[in-house]
């Protein structure tokens, strides 16, 4: 299949940046970044720079690559990271725009790649549990009702690639800080820091990134398909911690 | 910094500000929609409803007593729900400085989109409205206290019914995304069906708006002279 590449081009940080068009000859059978390592490919054989983008694992749970693919993150495949995406959800002959997530709170470092350590921020204001290590605790020792197992689960699926930022109109990052509140909040090891835990991410996610009004885009283009009700979640718990802690 | 300053400075903080000043306006516009309903009844019955609401509360409270405490109760929460959105919405346009070629809109409703100008639109409506029925300046034969008449000469003009129709509209709308939100930003968790906190807000939504249209198309057709 023969497809146009809309690419956003930015030599570093300091750049302006703007859209370069590539054609490109693809499998239906390539993920999404293959398509892009053919292009590299062809790229580099004619010297000239290569796309910077980001990747790691390939298999949907690192939640490195993050492309803008024609206005949705991740591109058209409901529940699926950029590579797990695959060339037959294009058509031959198709125009595909592709963008870096937009959010002051990601600067991009180039062309695709963003610095995405915004969300790192909001974990190390909170997102853990301090315990004393040493040897592994036996399993079982702590019962968890298996209803809060599974919601903390779902809630622990976030793998952190931003594209709940990168959606909405907002540039909020509520669907991440509340899956990160909310997998410790469900469980009894994350009890003893619970009420700080929300007041110091919840401060930190509003120094970088703006504020949710509901869209419920970030719910949509999540690649763990995480749902909204830990954003009601986490808002609940934000304000409890405050009534309890002035 | 006192707790309640901090909640007050946080955006989530904001929300929930917005949240309830919002439900007092819920509740407003809804009762306002019912005392109307007495349009229905007649002229006696309509103005003697006015009539009371200005000796409400008497012998404890004075003339117009009761109906002014509501009044700087609105204007306090209309207040701080427009400057608490103001203030989001800032906060919002600074995370996003540069927007995408190409957007697409996933799932966010056309209500959601429109909260901000749509409020906007409420607003200047709400001016108007008070310059039309209660202050009667921009009326074209306002008489104080014939609240019967004063509504049925006034939605005589078509464009003047248009405008109030219009205005439901975005008033709907507004309303149907801001329920919805109240119980997100309250944290009300919607549980095992998802969709009750959208069907509450819908039946709302839909009853306040639709309650309001029946005034000026009445008028309009006739029903009520």
């Amino acid at each position: 299949m023969r497809l146009t590449l809309q690419i956003w081009r930015q030599k570093n940080a300091d750049d302006t940046g703007g859209f370069s068009s590539y054609d490109v000859d693809a499998s239906p059978d390539m993920s999404f970044l293959e398509m892009l390592d053919v292009l590299n490919e062809t790229l580099t054989e004619a010297g000239e720079d290569p796309v910077a983008f980001e990747h790691d694992c390939r298999e949907g749970i690192c939640g490195s690559c993050c492309l803008m693919i024609d206005g949705r993150a991740h591109g058209p495949e409901p529940g699926t990271a950029t590579c797990q995406l695959h060339m037959r959800k294009f058509e031959d002959g198709d125009t595909i725009r592709i963008e870096p997530w937009r959010s002051a709170a990601f600067p991009v470092l180039k062309d695709l790649v963003v610095d995405r350590v915004g969300l790192d921020r909001i974990v190390q204001a909170g997102g853990f549990i301090s315990i004393n290590t040493g040897s592994a605790p036996d399993a079982n020792l702590i019962p968890v009702p298996r209803d809060k197992a599974e919601l903390a689960m779902d809630a622990a699926a976030c793998i952190g690639c931003g594209a709940c930022v990168a959606q909405c109109p907002n540039g909020a990052a509520q669907l991440f800080a509340a899956a990160k509140v909310s997998h410790l909040a469900l469980l009894p090891q994350g009890q003893p820091e619970r009420d700080q835990r929300v007041l110091r991410m919840v401060e930190e996610m509003e120094s970088a990134f703006g504020s949710c009004t509901n869209f419920a885009e970030c719910e949509v283009a999540c690649p763990k398909e995480i749902s909204i009700e830990f954003i009601a979640r986490m808002n609940r718990d934000y304000v409890s911690a405050r009534l309890r802690r002035g | 910094m006192p707790g309640s300053l901090k909640f007050h400075q946080s955006a989530l903080g904001k929300k929930v500000i917005m949240a309830a000043s919002g439900i007092v306006l819920f509740g407003f516009v809804l009762v306002h929609m019912l005392g109307n309903l007495k349009l229905y009844q007649g002229a006696e019955k309509l103005n003697t409803y006015a009539e009371w609401l200005r000796e409400m509360g008497a012998p404890l409270l004075p003339h117009n007593g009761a109906i002014w405490l509501m009044r700087v109760g609105l204007l306090v929460a209309v207040l701080v729900h427009v400057v608490s959105a103001y203030q989001v919405t800032r906060l919002s346009q600074r995370a996003r400085p540069l927007n995408y070629k190409a957007r697409q809109t996933l799932q966010a409703t056309y209500a959601s989109r429109t909260m901000r100008w749509g409020g906007v639109i409420i607003l200047l409506f709400v001016i108007y409205h008070l310059a039309h029925l209660t202050w009667g300046s921009v009326h074209p034969a306002f008489i104080p206290g014939d609240v019967y008449s004063n509504v049925v000469a006034g939605f005589r003009v078509w464009w003047v019914s248009a405008f109030y129709v219009v205005a439901q509209m975005a008033l709907g709308f507004h309303l149907y995304h801001g329920l919805w939100s109240m119980f997100q930003t309250l944290g009300v968790t919607a549980g095992d069906d998802r969709d009750w906190r959208r069907k509450f807000a819908v039946a709302f939504a839909l009853l306040i708006t639709l309650g309001n249209l029946s005034f000026p198309i009445a008028v309009l057709t006739g029903f009520v002279s």
